[in-house]
């Protein structure tokens, strides 16, 4: 009856250790695993043919104090802090959400107009819409016989 | 037609993110406290919509699922996360009134609060003097 239970045991811990390797070595994805989400602020950057948009996943933030700006025309900077809201001579069972001061800096796959950016928090994800500059469209280069 | 099916392949191979997506079940991250009535989790779930939450409590399990919508349509640059389902059970020793748990979800937090029973709450035992 004792190996009964030394499968969950195992399993527990082999699912920590998998929780401790993709905390440390990022996503793994695919094959229906299961993915500690990350703790950090986690940045997707795509882009069309007038913008690149951004999307950074801020749950619990306040908006009024996250700072985003675009430096170079294509780095983009988001910082922040994100303050625990917990009550008064609670006892911690756990903890996994992390908090503090976070800054992520990402290189844009374009030049953007830094003033034109525009910002939007909701459901704790940050969606940026910045306008491609004039000088990253594509432009036809005449070339001399 | 070989060739078509090759071709064919690979447009399957370029859409995988996608695909891939349906795959992934995140474990969100979860902190846990408890004050003398209940216990309360904070549930990190960005981007995620609370129509699109199931919170189930049955025989002492606390399972929390749903999943989180795509949003995306451009060509990616970078990538660090997929939305999808998200998947996470815990087992409550403590006892719980099941009938009274609620949640609420602001900015992507979703709060669970499980009060404690009556009997399972901590009373000041008043002594009488001798």
């Amino acid at each position: 009856m004792q190996a009964r239970f030394a499968f969950p045991d195992l399993w527990n811990e082999m699912s920590r250790v998998h929780d401790e390797l993709s905390r440390l070595f990022g996503r793994v994805t695919g094959n229906g695993l299961r993915v500690m989400a990350p703790a950090g602020p986690s940045v997707n950057v795509w882009d069309d043919e007038h913008n690149v948009y951004a999307q950074a996943d801020l749950p619990g933030i306040d908006a009024s104090k996250l700072e985003v700006f675009v430096t170079d025309g294509d780095t983009l900077t988001i910082q922040g802090e994100r303050v625990p809201l917990v009550p008064q001579n609670a006892i911690w069972h756990r903890q996994e959400r992390a908090f503090g001061q976070f800054m992520r800096q990402v290189s844009l796959p374009a030049l953007v107009d830094p003033d034109k950016v525009e910002a939007k928090y909701e459901h704790g994800v940050l969606y940026l819409t910045m306008p491609k500059s004039e000088a990253a469209k594509p432009r036809r280069i005449a070339v001399k016989a | 037609m070989s060739e078509q099916a090759l071709q064919k392949r690979e447009t399957t191979q370029l859409t995988r993110p996608t695909e891939t997506s349906q795959d992934v079940t995140l474990t969100p991250r979860v902190d846990i406290v408890e004050t003398d009535e209940e216990l309360l989790l904070y549930v990190d779930l960005p981007g995620v919509l609370p129509q699109d939450v199931d919170i189930r409590f049955e025989q002492g399990e606390l399972t929390l699922c749903g999943r989180r919508t795509p949003q995306t349509k451009g060509r990616p640059w970078l990538w660090e996360y997929e939305a999808g389902g998200f998947h996470r059970v815990f087992r409550v020793t403590e006892q719980i009134a099941a009938d009274k748990i609620t949640a609420e979800m602001k900015d992507g937090v979703m709060t669970v609060h499980l009060p404690k029973v009556e009997a399972a709450k901590p009373r000041r035992i008043a002594i009488k003097a001798g």
